[in-house]
């Protein structure tokens, strides 16, 4: 009678995910994906390098192809056939994204080149008219390079301050801490949604939650939330979300700023240019309308489409149905990875998801990444964009396995084996 | 392929976990900073010049099996040599880890040569030359700390 009880906790993760596994069927899912066949260095690959970029299904190849070999046309420019049709391809890939992250307009969805992108245009439009000497910008201790940046050149140039919300020793957001630093020169918050070196989820209804009782506005970073969860922008209320489409299964070079349509009909422009102006004499020039006030130039047609289809393939297989799967599969690693003798987790946040960042006692990082690769595992070892949670944990760099919907537990029991070896050679 | 045991040779390897000359330099009058991003490696190298003549150099700081160990085989090999054996020394190891090749250059590399392993593996390469150049730096008396990338 008592033996279910005593069944030690790696083990029901096993047995638990070997359900799911079976029910999601993931060997098909990873048939989408050829680059997952492929031999690398005469071993089966195992890619858990997704928070630095996610393959590419078979849909999203062939849309790309698609539009180069029958549809290519510059958009909102000729009356001729092809244009009209590159024109209404990429429209429509606009209107998938707006409901992927069910945004209450089309025209709140900004296409840029990514993420980093999307944070400098609010830094640099937003942050430039409202953020002023001796104002302050709200960030955590958790942001990737690309949210702690923008921010330090906007505050320079303003001689304005930036603050940081700690996090503790499981990397999670120190809420009180965070509220105490909401104050009335705050006149942004950045905050990621997931944080790309530890998988700590944010509790972002929280902190929009609080940061709105004192009218300042919030930008997310989501970046690494969108490939692995499903995102509500009007549920979360945020004033920006931004995120990169090939971080979730689309092509690079093509990202998503998500706005309120009102913060955005108020800012300037960002850059000048094709297509976000309606007219110009060299006395004054009118910009366009939303979004294509921020759209200057030819914009990336064939990614736009890429990330409409990539939309659409992980839409078919259903987001509560890839989130529910990862779940498991992280769970899973989270008890295996850190169950090997002198390895460590560096961030075990009670909410986290798709990656687990680990160190292994007198082994640096880059050696574990080198001696993985040779067994065909591909995983992220350094910084990871974010040197100051290195020096919050005082450590110089990890390793970081990342996860997507196409891994499957045998794989996290190849990075384990992996990391026998890489004790081995070290012995 | 590739064989890990070529680039993890056990001098490496012992070098990595008991490095040499692992200090700062109390007598030190010159010293450099070298950073490795990629990696977040990063080094100090001290000198004691006379000179032209390298009378005493040690190393702190943290990296990799493979940067440390570089570094700490580095002071073994450069204590009391002047400056110019040095540049010529560092000209001869990094032909050998970025092509694998020593040729005639075996006897002045002698125990360096464990790293010709590196050059099968290329993203390896700034791991192996970062205290070489830092200790370049220290030489020239640059400032500011020097970056592999």
């Amino acid at each position: 009678m008592t033996t279910a009880a005593k069944i030690p906790s790696a083990e029901s993760a096993s047995s638990r995910l070997q359900i799911v596994e079976k029910a999601f069927d993931v060997e098909k899912v990873r048939r989408d994906f050829p680059i997952l066949s492929r031999d690398v260095r005469g071993k089966k690959l195992v890619y858990l390098d997704n928070a630095a970029t996610s393959q590419k299904p078979r849909a999203v190849i062939d849309a790309i192809s698609r539009y180069y070999e029958e549809g290519n046309a510059n958009v909102h420019r000729g009356v001729h056939f092809l244009s009209e049709h590159a024109t209404g391809e990429h429209e429509r890939a606009r209107r998938t994204v707006q409901k992927f992250i069910n945004a209450p307009h089309a025209n709140e969805i900004i296409f840029v080149r990514g993420t980093t992108e999307a944070i400098n245009l609010v830094a640099q439009t937003y942050g430039r008219t409202h953020v002023g000497a001796g104002d302050e910008v709200l960030i955590t201790a958790m942001e990737h390079h690309s949210n702690i940046v923008p921010w330090q050149l906007l505050c320079e140039e303003k001689g304005a301050k930036l603050r940081v919300a700690p996090i503790n020793d499981k990397g999670e957001l120190m809420l009180p801490e965070f509220e105490k630093l909401l104050g009335p020169r705050t006149k942004i918050v950045a905050v990621a949604h997931v944080s790309n070196a530890l998988g700590t989820v944010n509790p972002l209804a929280r902190i929009v939650e609080l940061a709105h009782r004192r009218n300042i506005p919030v930008l997310v970073d989501g970046a690494q939330a969108v490939p692995h969860m499903k995102v509500d922008v009007q549920a979360l209320d945020c004033d920006f979300y931004t995120f990169s489409s090939h971080k979730m299964f689309g092509p690079m070079g093509v990202g998503i700023l998500y706005g309120k349509a009102a913060l955005l009909e108020a800012m300037p422009p960002y850059q000048g240019g094709g297509e976000m102006i309606s007219s110009v004499t060299f006395e004054k020039t009118l910009y366009n309308k939303l979004p294509f006030k921020f759209e200057a130039g030819t914009p990336d047609v064939s990614g736009a489409i890429g990330l409409g289809a990539a939309i659409e393939y992980m839409n078919e297989i259903g987001i509560d149905r890839i989130a529910e799967y990862e779940h498991e599969l992280v769970a899973y690693a989270t008890q295996k990875i850190p169950s090997i003798t002198g390895v460590h987790l560096i961030g075990t946040a009670q909410e986290r998801a798709g990656v687990i960042s680990f160190v292994i006692d007198r082994i640096h990082p880059h050696d574990i990444g080198t001696i993985l690769d040779q067994e065909g595992i591909a995983v992220r070892t350094g910084h990871h964009c974010a040197q100051p949670i290195m020096q919050r944990f005082g450590i110089p760099a990890t390793a970081r396995a990342s996860f997507a919907f196409y891994n499957t537990k045998e794989e996290v029991d190849a990075l384990a084996q992996g990391i026998l070896k890489v004790k081995e050679v070290f012995a | 392929m590739a064989d890990l045991r070529d680039l993890y040779q056990e001098v490496i390897l012992e070098h990595s976990k008991a490095p040499r000359n692992y200090r700062e330099l109390a007598g030190a009058n010159q010293h450099a900073e070298g950073y490795n991003p990629l990696c977040g490696d990063h080094f100090t190298v001290y000198l004691n010049v006379d000179g032209d003549s390298i009378r005493d150099i040690t190393f702190q700081g943290s990296g990799c099996a493979i940067s440390k160990a570089s570094a700490s085989m580095m002071t073994q090999a450069l204590k009391g040599k002047s400056k110019a054996e040095a540049q010529k020394l560092f000209e001869r190891f990094h032909k050998l880890v970025t092509t694998g090749e020593a040729n005639g250059d075996r006897p002045e590399l002698g125990k360096l040569a464990v790293f010709s392993g590196v050059s099968e593996f290329p993203v390896r390469v700034k791991c192996a030359t970062l205290a070489w150049h830092t200790l370049q730096a220290a030489i020239e008396g640059k400032q500011d700390p020097i970056s592999t990338e």
